[in-house]
């Protein structure tokens, strides 16, 4: 064992590798993408592990795996489980034979997500078990007794951290790689009776499901993470009680401290820990809910109010006394306990002298090529009825002002298809998808099949830098690169699209606008679907050593054209005079493309 | 209890850095640390915070009027964080200001003056670091945060030592980046 100041999705990670993981799979996606990093990056060598071109097709690995004896791991984020809900409904009807853990990282707030869905929920839906982890170091050791569950009793696990507890770092104990485990899958056996599903399976395996559940339940209320504690110090006898979870637990640990009303901490909402949750409620007469995403404990507990005539009343989000949606912090949590338990805290209300903030939506960097590819775009398209449909990836941030070139987003890959709507609706917009290139893999190509097939008028943009950027630059079919840093064949986007059939393929270099703009008008032209390239690679990853832009004082006219039109954060405008910030400036060379009296130069792109 | 500390600024000025080796630090006097850090979409120029809590505590998350320190890499990012700042309390800030995109195109004024002048009517306790000044004499525009690191241990409200914080800077840079970042470190404490 030995010390380690680990991120949770690291700890989650070493805790899979310390049960003798065999097989790793997953999509990127905040708050999860470290996990699957780290797997590979502390890989003992024997541990099978892939970026999936999706979480559909990491789930199926994981499950493949897991059916032929393997411990198996897959994650994501919380709106890819629903990418790979399909799988996961299905597979639980089959079971596993091996230990499967689903990592599923959750995002109240939201932070980074198009939802505030929660994992929980899913796991009653989909009847799995579900694992929520409060800290750093329990996530470490939760997810090595999630594959130990799972394994006992023939089920994949869901393993649901949220936000915080992933991107959390503690000084945690860890084991060495001599002490992890040694699992060893003993193969696939052949049994159609049991790995086929067919409706026959599917209503035997419903009927002995849910007994088991029910039977998961008294298992679950010994398990020891699910506590709890009666009232101590200044509140033995108060018959209020807490119940809570997840992060949400650590806060009113501190913020409590020693003396607390009675606690309960669910670690495992589903099966919900019927016996624990009734020895909790012995003695009380209110309980408030504290928890995050959906009132899965505060339901569960009316239930079993209802389901044992206890008169316990149950408060939360359904009574107005917590927050419905967004993250809870130490501060709301004081105040809502404070207001339920009648006690005083100081106000702290805002400073009415502050002076108003700087206002920093997220923007995209200096030198990114998407702002080109945008720019040249909305210039060639210029006074024409247009629609932007836009996608899920850095490019996003497209939507800002000045840009302001993203006029509708869904979720992964529904750009495409939503341009094909709005055409048939309004047949005489010239609509543009724009897709970034690991979401062209993930889940743009069927997309681009269904608007060919079907006839649609589209221009497809994909905004290809060669990475998955947002979530922190993972390799994707398109780079040719594993996760493990293996060199592969590279998928060719643009024999993927000549192959579905369309006729018009061009790639360009979106940084350079004066070739780009006339192609765009007259790709744009043509009837059917057809595909702009814009391929430049992210500025993060490939960032150029020298050659920054200058503006030449003496020729700058001050007429702010660099800065109202592109949105650089690199541009400043200083003393009636526009400037470069040369520590962000790349030297893009797009300010100097756009300045009409050419008073910026210096770019490296120009050497 | 623990000593809690925040860190905050703007995408991509090093706080996370920063905040890393305080960890480090504090981990060889084996004590306990958390920290929570803004990861993800909000990076891009956003506004960004680690939060962090050495000794005992469930949660690395700090409430308002909790933070014995705030060590600000941009004085409007400070000013944003001061409501966590204890009675008592210390500051440390650069006063260079990251003018955001909103304000260059017109959507959202920010006059960071007016946070400096904020700062110095509600902090006692308060360090300004003229960053323009102390990266020129350090000829390295990329040391800010050593600069500021260094500072913070001059107030007393960093119970980590500056050697141990050293030693992390050498477990985790390269050997060429130790004597600028070491200089930088000692910056602001040889002039005190």
């Amino acid at each position: 064992m030995h010390n380690e100041f680990l991120m949770g999705n690291e700890a989650m990670a070493l805790g899979a590798l310390a049960a003798g993981v065999n097989v790793a799979a997953g999509y990127p996606g905040t708050p999860s993408t470290e996990i699957l990093e780290t797997i590979a990056a502390r890989n003992p060598g024997n541990v099978s592990v892939e970026w999936s071109v999706n979480e559909k097709a990491g789930m199926e690995v994981a499950a493949g795996a897991a059916i032929s004896g393997a411990r198996a791991l897959v994650t994501m984020k919380q709106v890819g489980l629903n990418v790979a809900s399909d799988p996961l409904m299905s597979l639980e009807y089959i079971g596993v034979k091996g230990g499967m853990v689903i990592v599923v990282a959750d995002d109240p707030g939201p932070i980074s997500s198009q939802t505030e869905q929660d994992t929980r929920t899913f796991g009653m839906y989909s009847k799995i078990p579900v694992f929520d982890p409060s800290s750093v170091r329990e996530s470490y050791e939760m997810i090595q007794e999630a594959f130990a569950f799972s394994e006992e009793h023939g089920t994949p696990v869901l393993f649901r951290p949220t936000t915080r507890v992933d991107h959390g770092y503690e000084s945690i104990c860890v084991k060495d790689p001599e002490e992890y485990e040694k699992h060893v899958p003993d193969g696939f056996k052949k049994d159609s009776s049991k790995w086929v599903i067919f409706p026959r399976l599917s209503r035997k395996n419903h009927a002995l499901i849910e007994q088991r559940n029910v039977r998961l339940s008294s298992v679950l209320s010994e398990y020891p993470r699910n506590q709890a504690e009666p009232a101590s110090g200044r509140y033995q006898g108060c018959r209020r009680g807490i119940a809570t979870n997840g992060i949400s637990f650590s806060y009113i640990q501190d913020v409590c401290g020693k003396e607390h009303p009675a606690i309960l901490r669910v670690a495992t909402p589903f099966p919900f820990p019927e016996q624990k949750a009734l020895e909790f409620l012995d003695g009380l007469d209110e309980v408030l809910c504290v928890e995050e995403l959906d009132p899965v404990i505060e339901r569960a507990l009316i239930f079993l109010c209802g389901k044992y005539g206890r008169n316990v009343k149950i408060r939360g989000k359904l009574t107005g006394d917590v927050p419905s949606a967004g993250e809870n912090s130490v501060d709301l949590v004081k105040n809502v306990l404070a207001s339920y338990l009648g006690e005083n805290i100081p106000e702290r209300p805002e400073d009415p002298e502050c002076p108003p903030l700087p206002v920093r939506p997220p923007v995209l960097c200096a030198g990114c090529p998407h702002r080109a590819s945008f720019y040249a775009v909305k210039i060639a398209m210029k006074g024409k009825k247009t629609l932007f449909a836009g996608d899920i990836g850095c490019y996003t941030l497209g939507n800002a002002a000045p840009l302001d070139m993203t006029d509708t987003c869904l979720c992964m890959g529904a750009g495409i298809n939503m341009a094909q709507g709005v055409t048939r609706v309004e047949p005489d917009t010239a609509a543009f998808a724009f897709v970034g290139d690991s979401t062209f893999f993930a889940s743009g190509i069927t997309g681009v099949i269904n608007g060919f097939y079907n006839q649609d008028n589209m221009t497809l943009v994909v905004l290809d830098n060669s990475t998955t950027a947002m979530t922190g630059h993972q390799p994707h079919p398109g780079t040719g690169r594993t996760i493990m840093g293996d060199v592969v064949e590279k998928v060719s986007m643009e024999e993927v699209l000549r192959g579905i059939g369309l006729k018009e393929v061009v790639t360009l270099d979106p940084l350079d606008l004066e070739t780009c703009i006339p192609e765009i008008q007259r790709v744009s032209g043509l009837p059917g679907i057809k595909a702009i390239l814009f391929r430049s690679p992210c500025i993060v990853k490939y960032r150029p050593k020298s050659g920054r832009s200058r503006v030449d004082e003496d020729q700058c006219i001050g007429c702010r054209k660099c800065i109202r039109e592109l949105g650089c954060p690199a541009l400043i405008f200083d003393g009636g005079k526009a400037s470069i910030d040369s520590t962000q400036c790349t030297g893009c060379t797009l300010c100097e493309q756009v300045c009409p009296v050419h008073a910026i130069s210096g770019g490296g792109r120009n050497e | 209890m623990s000593e809690n500390i925040v860190f905050c600024g703007v995408g991509g000025q090093g706080t996370v850095l920063a905040s890393k080796l305080v960890a480090a630090a504090a981990m060889k006097e084996k004590r306990h640390v958390m920290t929570a850090e803004t990861i993800g979409m909000a990076q891009r120029g956003g506004s960004v915070f680690s939060h962090m809590k050495i000794g005992e505590a469930a949660s690395p998350l700090i409430g308002r009027g909790e933070a014995d320190l705030i060590i600000g890499f941009e004085p409007g990012e400070t000013v944003r964080q001061l409501p966590f700042l204890k009675q008592g309390g210390a500051v440390v800030t650069s006063i260079r200001p990251v003018q955001p995109v909103s304000a260059m195109i017109g959507l959202a004024e920010y006059d960071a003056d007016a946070m400096i002048e904020y700062l110095k009517k509600k902090v006692r306790h308060l360090v300004l670091i003229d960053a323009d000044e102390s990266l020129r004499e350090l000829s390295n525009p990329k040391v800010l945060n050593m600069v500021l690191l260094g500072a913070a241990v001059s107030t007393g409200k960093l119970s980590v030592a500056v050697e141990d914080i050293e030693q992390a800077l050498h477990e985790k840079l390269s050997e060429k980046l130790w004597p600028v970042n070491e200089r930088a470190l000692r910056y602001a404490m040889n002039r005190r």
